[in-house]
């Protein structure tokens, strides 16, 4: 087994409600999608997102879609025009979820290696 | 009853905000064909601040951005049919609309085209008759009754669905102007009309709103602020923004103009369905409660992605209410500290900073200290700074009831040049300046005394 970021099974996208920060997980390969349904669960995000967020931790399933979504309830200081956070609307929770580790199988581990950053020889748009 | 359409609709987006990509309208309608433009220009903060801005100047309080568009459109808008259905009439639609049609006879289509004006929406003048009649309009997050804070109070909206815009587009309007609409009615509402849904017809209205919440972001769906892959993403500097082609059962295709930038993909349309959500399978809506987790998607061809079997159900008894509440006062000050120990410089900084207000007396409901460079956006998760790091911005924000404390705060950020820890520059702002804060207050109302007060007129450009 190897430890492997999020980063590398998933994409992420996050904005606000008030001053709960929601951050959609989802999977790039379907057959992944298992695998971050069964490890990425709502006490493990609380417990990443320890000092972050001041309320409980939600979690619903879109298996539908091969995404998870978490609503992350005090997480942004009051929220829109109240909060003092640069991130004020939870527009970057997203990557910060994507830092979480979880166990895998060293097969999976190879196989998704590097798979959220941009390659050596990118470019942009 | 007007005619009902079978072939499916193109419905663009062409603004997810007041303040978005000025150009993306221009490029919806000459890019290729569409069929109807919905512009979303309301965000929770924006009515309050178009509310300050018509207690100054009566004519204002609208997304003035709007009306110098609609004079570059409304020439083709007129001759192809684009009709386009906004929100920027913001907390004075009237006014929004007599600006709009004054921009319609500059731009030459004088007599050839009519505004639909959407109101009911503005609780403000009702607040305390609502409120005697027992409408409490309870915190939802809090419970809190808004008689607690009712002097405070600078706005207050109801999210209205889709009728009132069909009952415009049917009384024939090329532009439907409205108030605090829902971002998805702007997209769904024009589907309603074409096809003739009926208003029980969930899954078809649900649909909808999945098509409405993709395009009220903008390019969001079509390649704008996706992770996935953001490198490969092509010709953002000329995006696309996401076009929604509907079918009469409620299902649609996303895709966008062959001719421009960005990327339909599964992807970039499922960030988009993710952002912003709550609960999947209960997205309220005025109109339908839609369930999230039985979308399909299915690429069906180069940036098209087809969307379908989405159901719905009845929608609640209440609408929502979008209330704002002035709610203190803050600040925030930044100065830029260099290597070496930049960040170590920066924090002694921030408690030097914060000693000074402890002698001076000023107390804060909240204090907040950011390395920015650092620790801004991922917080304690960024573990601790190196020493090389190469700089670091110090970002310090106080909030709290008492204006004149703030303003001291703001001349106690420049002292620290000369008074604290060295090599540390970047003040050529200024003063960090005071800002208002408007708080948001959601809150929920019976829709029996909302649904009455709706009304539809039409201005003749």
């Amino acid at each position: 087994m190897t430890r492997v970021p999020l980063l590398d099974l998933a994409h992420a996208r996050s904005g606000d409600k008030g001053n709960t920060a929601n951050v959609g997980l989802i999977a790039y390969e379907e057959r992944d999608y298992p695998l971050l349904a069964e490890k990425v669960t709502a006490d493990r995000v609380k417990e990443h997102f320890a000092g972050m967020v001041e309320g409980p931790v939600e979690r619903f399933a879109l298996d539908n879609l091969g995404a998870l979504n978490f609503l992350l309830h005090g997480a942004l200081d009051g929220g829109g025009t109240v909060s003092l956070m640069t991130d004020a609307q939870g527009k970057v929770f997203s990557t910060a979820l994507l830092r979480m580790e979880i166990e895998v199988s060293d097969e999976v581990a190879d196989r998704v290696r590097g798979r959220g950053r941009l390659p050596a020889t990118g470019g942009g748009g | 009853m007007a005619k009902t359409s079978v072939r499916p609709i193109r419905i663009a987006s062409g603004q997810g905000f007041w303040g978005d990509d000025l150009e993306a309208p221009i490029r919806q309608v000459e890019g290729g064909p569409v069929d109807y433009l919905m512009l979303d220009y309301l965000a929770e903060v924006t009515m309050s601040i178009m509310q300050k801005q018509r207690a100054r100047n009566p004519a204002a309080g609208y997304a003035r951005d709007f009306v110098p568009l609609m004079e570059r459109i409304f020439p083709a808008c007129s001759e192809r049919g684009i009709k386009v259905v906004t929100n920027a009439g913001g907390v004075n639609p009237a006014e929004c609309a007599r600006a709009v049609a004054e921009a319609g006879r500059r731009a030459g289509v004088g007599g050839r085209a009519r505004i639909g004006v959407v109101t009911g929406d503005d609780l403000m003048e009702r607040l305390d008759d609502l409120m005697g009649a027992g409408h409490a309009l309870l915190n939802m997050e809090t419970g809190e009754p808004l008689e607690a804070v009712r002097d405070s109070v600078r706005s207050a909206n109801v999210y209205l669905g889709a009728r009132p815009i069909v009952q415009a587009l049917q009384g024939d309007a090329l532009v439907v102007v409205t108030g605090r609409s829902t971002d998805t009615a702007l997209t769904y509402a024009p589907m309603a009309r074409e096809f003739g849904w009926a208003w029980d017809g969930y899954d078809q209205l649900a649909g909808g709103v999945v098509a409405g919440h993709i395009n009220e972001c903008g390019a969001q769906a079509s390649g704008g602020n996706c992770l996935a892959d953001w490198w490969d993403i092509p010709g953002l500097a000329e995006v696309g923004f996401p076009i929604v082609e509907a079918d009469p059962d409620g299902s649609f295709v996303v895709t966008r103009h062959a001719g421009l930038g960005g990327t339909v993909s599964l992807r970039t349309v499922k960030e988009q369905i993710l952002y912003e959500m709550g609960d999947p399978s209960t997205y309220i809506t005025p109109d339908v409660i839609a369930d999230f987790t039985t979308i399909r998607l299915a690429q069906d061809g180069d940036n098209r992605v087809r969307v379908s079997g989405i159901r719905g159900r009845a929608p609640t008894p209440h609408l929502k209410v979008s209330v704002a509440c002035s709610a203190g006062y803050k600040a925030v000050g930044t100065l830029v500290y260099a290597w070496p120990d930049a960040a170590a410089k920066a924090r002694a900084a921030a408690a030097i900073l914060r000693k000074r207000l402890d002698r001076l007396g000023l107390t804060f409901d909240r204090v907040l200290v950011e390395l920015v460079g650092w620790d801004a956006t991922h917080g304690p998760l960024a573990g601790e700074p190196p020493p090389d790091l190469p700089e670091v911005q110090l970002r310090i924000g106080v909030r709290g009831p008492d204006r004149a404390s703030v303003a001291r705060f703001t001349r106690e950020i420049a002292p620290l040049v000369l008074t604290g820890p060295p090599s540390v520059t970047g003040f050529a702002g200024g003063r960090p300046r005071v800002q208002e804060i408007v708080a948001y207050w959601p809150a929920l109302i019976d829709r029996t005394v909302v649904e009455p007060h709706l009304s539809v007129e039409f201005v003749e450009v």
